[in-house]
């Protein structure tokens, strides 16, 4: 199928487009890793000297350490939460069929469709008149709200592949419950489970509205801290600011790339599809 | 003993048994979190400060400073929503017959993951006054002066474009990578020309997946916060609606007023949502409709 002359230009006209989509946004990037180098950058293509100062300037001056610390143990008890608690609902929304189950579908798609900013703030007040928000628990609370549901309907179609028969020996076998999980299912759900819970890593880190909302100021992850550290620009150099992006992106892109040895990056975004 | 049996029994052949209890933990965690401060906001919008039980809805409906937030929102939302539809399409399009598109989905899966506060920081610095875009322009003297796009209705339009397009294209290639190529390779054969193929037998088949990606496009554009505060003009003109609503709850602490305009919010998400998948359900049935005619 030979192409006319109108195709060709058609598709250099789309092919000009994402080239100068990408170019875009690699100068955008770009000038933020330049820019946390340079000493001083005014008008010029490029400063004149780089210096690593300003990483030490986040480090020492801005409370870095605190700030990585907190988002470790959020994230890494999001994970672990939705994980527990998401795993095993999946595999009873895979294996059985119950009256009701469809509300209960609905009920874990809703969270992933609306926006976290219309449910955030009634939860922020809820969690506040709990006295949990304002603390590490309460970042903790709101972030399962999407993470749950997520983990739930990454692993249905992987529980479906199981062979329901391997269950059926290891219960004949005499294993209960908690056994079938730990000998049986956890280990031929390993993709699976890696999979899920990298997403919900790389999502944790990330969310930006809801830990916003319920932090406080000893229980702000990084990306709420580069948030502030944004909004009060001119109380520090911006130099430093994006410093501290460069150490949210690294942190950021280094599980995305992890995450991506697992899944497909078009799962990323076609979680919620129905 | 028998009775507690046989309702053992039934319960197991509805499917209700051990395994089933599996997912109270999650239900539990949804419905606490999700479901109850949902319908808590409900009510709590219904119990204003003062004044009588709609005086929140009222009090919004009457101040412009509080009900054009709508109109700034749909002002921003809509057009960002069309053009990263619009600019979708033929892109995934014409990514869908790459042979390896794993480098590309990767590279425009990164302003998705960095996300909306890290967008905004990296083109405070990209569109500034002295960043690279203004001193490009000015190499090529086309520009004589640095035009402004930080700090406006620009700023904010560039972020949603930035991570909604890599979102919408992501989506729209996955629709378009469930259309059979035989469906159009027959078009091809039959004669039709390459605008015909898309208008006649690759729009029609889209239009579902199309209009779940708009629905869900434009409620992430319609829910700008972030941006909308660093890179656009917070007091004036992205004044979006979620900002309005975290002022009402963090600076004045009136959290009946802000669960009002947080239920206004969802409500316009609903009714633009059931539109568009109205819409799908119409376009749906037309070419069956045609096909049995």
């Amino acid at each position: 199928m030979r192409r006319s002359l109108g195709e060709r230009l058609w598709a250099t006209a789309v092919w000009t487009l994402v080239g100068f989509f990408i170019l875009n946004l690699l100068a955008m990037i770009g000038s933020v890793v330049v820019n946390s180098f340079g000493t001083r950058w005014f008008n010029t293509w490029l400063p004149p000297s780089y210096t690593p100062g300003w990483y030490a300037m986040a480090w020492n001056e801005f409370g870095l350490p605190d700030i990585l610390l907190v988002t470790v143990e959020v994230v890494g008890a999001v994970v672990l939460l939705s994980g527990l608690i998401g795993v095993p609902a999946a595999y009873a929304l895979a294996r059985r069929n119950f009256p009701g189950k469809p509300a209960v579908m609905l009920l874990f798609l809703l969270p992933l469709l609306v926006p976290p900013i219309t449910y955030g703030i009634p939860l922020a007040t809820v969690l506040y008149r709990a006295h949990l928000a304002g603390s590490m628990s309460g970042v903790i609370l709101a972030n399962l709200v999407p993470t749950v549901p997520f983990v739930i309907l990454i692993m249905i179609p992987f529980v479906e592949q199981i062979d329901p028969r391997v269950e059926a020996a290891a219960r004949v076998f005499g294993a209960g419950l908690g056994r079938l999980f730990v000998q049986v299912l956890v280990p031929l759900l390993t993709p699976g489970i890696l999979a899920a819970l990298l997403l919900v890593l790389v999502r944790t880190i990330a969310m930006f509205e809801l830990t916003f909302l319920t932090a406080g100021p000893s229980s702000q992850t990084l990306v709420v801290a580069l948030y502030y550290a944004v909004f009060a620009a001119g109380v520090r150099p911006g130099q430093s600011i994006d410093a501290m992006a460069v150490v949210y992106m690294v942190t950021t892109l280094v599980w995305l790339l992890i995450a991506l040895r697992f899944v497909n990056p078009s799962q990323i975004v076609t979680r919620a599809k129905q | 003993m028998t009775a507690r049996l046989s309702l053992h029994r039934r319960l197991r052949e509805r499917g209700l048994d051990g395994v089933t209890l599996l997912i109270l933990p999650a239900v539990i965690a949804v419905v606490g979190l999700f479901v109850y401060p949902f319908l808590y906001g409900l009510v709590l919008s219904f119990q204003p400060k003062d004044g009588g039980w709609l005086a929140n809805y009222q009090k919004f409906f009457s101040e412009p400073f509080l009900y054009n937030t709508i109109g700034i929102t749909l002002w921003i939302a809509v057009p960002a929503t069309l053009l990263n539809v619009v600019l979708s399409v033929p892109v995934a399009l014409r990514v869908r017959k790459l042979r390896s598109q794993r480098l590309l989905t990767t590279i425009l899966v990164i302003p998705i993951t960095l996300g909306t506060v890290m967008v905004a920081e990296g083109l405070l610095t990209y569109l500034g006054p002295r960043g690279w875009l203004n001193r490009t322009l000015e190499f090529f003297a086309l520009i004589d002066s640095p035009i402004r796009l930080i700090h406006n209705y620009w700023g904010v339009m560039l972020s949603l474009v930035i991570t909604g397009f890599p979102f919408t294209f992501l989506l729209t290639l996955s629709y378009v990578t469930g259309i059979d190529p035989s469906l159009e390779q027959a078009g091809a054969m039959l004669g039709a020309r390459a605008r015909e193929r898309f208008f006649r037998i690759l729009l029609p088949l889209l239009a579902p997946g199309l209009a779940i990606t708009l629905a869900l496009a434009f409620v992430q554009a319609f829910t700008v916060f972030p941006s909308a505060i660093l890179l656009g003009a917070p007091a004036g003109p992205t004044r979006v609606i979620s900002i309005v609503a975290y002022q009402a709850a963090f600076e004045q602490y009136d959290y009946s007023l802000a669960s009002a305009i947080a239920m206004l919010m969802a409500g316009v998400q609903v009714v633009i949502i059931v539109a568009l998948l109205a819409a799908r359900t119409l376009v749906f049935r037309g070419p069956a409709s045609t096909g049995k005619g």
